[in-house]
């Protein structure tokens, strides 16, 4: 496989939320506004692409019988750092996600990507798995974010979207709204997968 | 043997080296993460009370407050707004555990005279589109020039003086008895608060 189809997997035939389904916690929690599913993929895409490299380069000198403790401290570490930088310098984002930041460690995607790519391929490649899937993670939170957010605030980005005489769908910002959004997303994502039959996803 | 020993020393340099890169990231953002929560509370004591040129987070009074479930000491602070030395306005944070979603936070500023100049709502835990309301001006300037003895501190269905947030009872009630319950505890401290002045 070529670098390019390694970092374009992420964003349709892999992509991790709609056809992985993975990392369903920050996915259903955050996406109340299109900027926090933004911050929070960003902030995923970064420790995603790091951990990878980090885990990538030390492929052969981790013995797999502790591959999965020498995973979990890599990712904790730059989840910390992720966490510390936000706090210090995006303060406004970083209350806004709070707890979901220190629980991207426990994100599947990453371990995931850790266990299944980075582990057994060499670095360009990690890197290109790291990105794609990170940006296609942030790409379907932004996704989410925006329709909730439009649907349920009449805003989007904090732009007034419709006039002032727009009553706001309240559910769909409510925990409700998240799987609804998702589960419509899903079926329509898996209409368009059976409509291009050359493309088999699995 | 021979195994365990290099699984041991692989965890272990894997451990050390993330350990020394926390603590230098650690070190790089502790500056700027101290000034942002300082910021924070700036901000709110600036919107609370009326225009000072004085540094209210270095000019404060702490108080304590009773003791938490654990018997550790709960304080309470107050900042104090200087104009020209003179003090005009005092501010304080209340914290509402009776909120529908968690604890609300909210700065409150008096004047001298102990009227509230204004309130913000620092953080809340309430539905969006109900409860969060709370943090609209609409809500908060309900307490605007209000005192311990010109308002009855209550919504209006508990036979008070204080519209509630339609749909939203439970979270105005939070508020208004914590700012109720900081009124208090300022009329009975306040010689303490405005009196250790220099």
């Amino acid at each position: 496989m070529t670098i390019a189809r390694e970092f374009t997997k992420g964003f349709w035939r892999e992509n991790p939320i709609f056809r992985l389904v993975l990392g369903m916690c920050p996915t259903l929690a955050v996406t109340t506004a299109a900027i926090n599913g933004i911050g929070m993929g960003l902030a995923t895409t970064f420790v995603l692409v790091c951990s990878n490299v980090v885990i990538s380069l030390l492929r052969n000198f981790i013995p797999s019988r502790v591959r999965i403790p020498s995973f979990i401290v890599v990712i904790a570490s730059f989840v910390t750092i992720v966490d510390l930088v936000m706090a210090g310098f995006f303060y406004q984002l970083h209350k806004t996600l709070g707890l979901f930041i220190p629980l991207i460690v426990v994100n599947c995607i990453i371990l995931g990507r850790a266990e299944a790519f980075a582990s057994k391929h060499p670095l360009t490649d990690s890197v290109a798995d790291g990105l794609g899937m990170g940006f296609g993670f942030t790409l379907s939170l932004l996704v989410l974010g925006s329709i909730r957010e439009v649907l349920g605030n009449g805003t989007l980005f904090g732009a007034p979207a419709f006039g002032p005489g727009y009553f706001p769908f309240l559910v769909m910002i409510l925990p409700p709204g998240a799987f609804i959004t998702l589960g419509f997303l899903l079926a329509l994502m898996n209409r368009l997968a059976e409509d291009r039959p050359s493309v088999n996803p699995f | 043997m021979r195994d365990i020993l290099r699984l041991t020393i692989v965890l272990t340099s894997i451990c050390i080296v993330s350990a020394i890169a926390l603590a230098k990231v650690y070190d790089l953002t502790k500056g700027p993460i101290a000034y942002q929560k300082r910021l924070e509370v700036l901000r709110a004591i600036k919107t609370v009370l009326p225009q000072y040129d004085n540094e209210p987070d270095r000019d404060m009074v702490v108080l304590p407050m009773g003791v938490d479930k654990k018997g550790e000491e709960i304080q309470r602070v107050f900042y104090r707004g200087r104009k020209e030395g003179r003090l005009i306005g005092v501010a304080f944070k209340v914290i509402s555990p009776e909120g529908y979603g968690g604890n609300i936070e909210v700065m409150v500023g008096l004047l001298q005279d102990g009227t509230i100049h204004g309130v913000e709502v620092l953080s809340h835990l309430e539905t969006p589109g109900l409860g969060a309301k709370i943090r609209e001006t609409k809500f908060k300037d309900r307490f605007k020039n209000r005192n311990l003895t010109n308002t009855t501190w209550a919504v209006k269905k508990d036979a008070g003086d204080i519209d509630a947030i339609t749909g939203a009872t439970i979270s105005s009630r939070a508020v208004i008895k914590a700012i109720k319950e900081g009124l208090e505890f300022y009329r009975d401290q306040e010689a303490g608060i405005v009196g250790s002045d220099q």
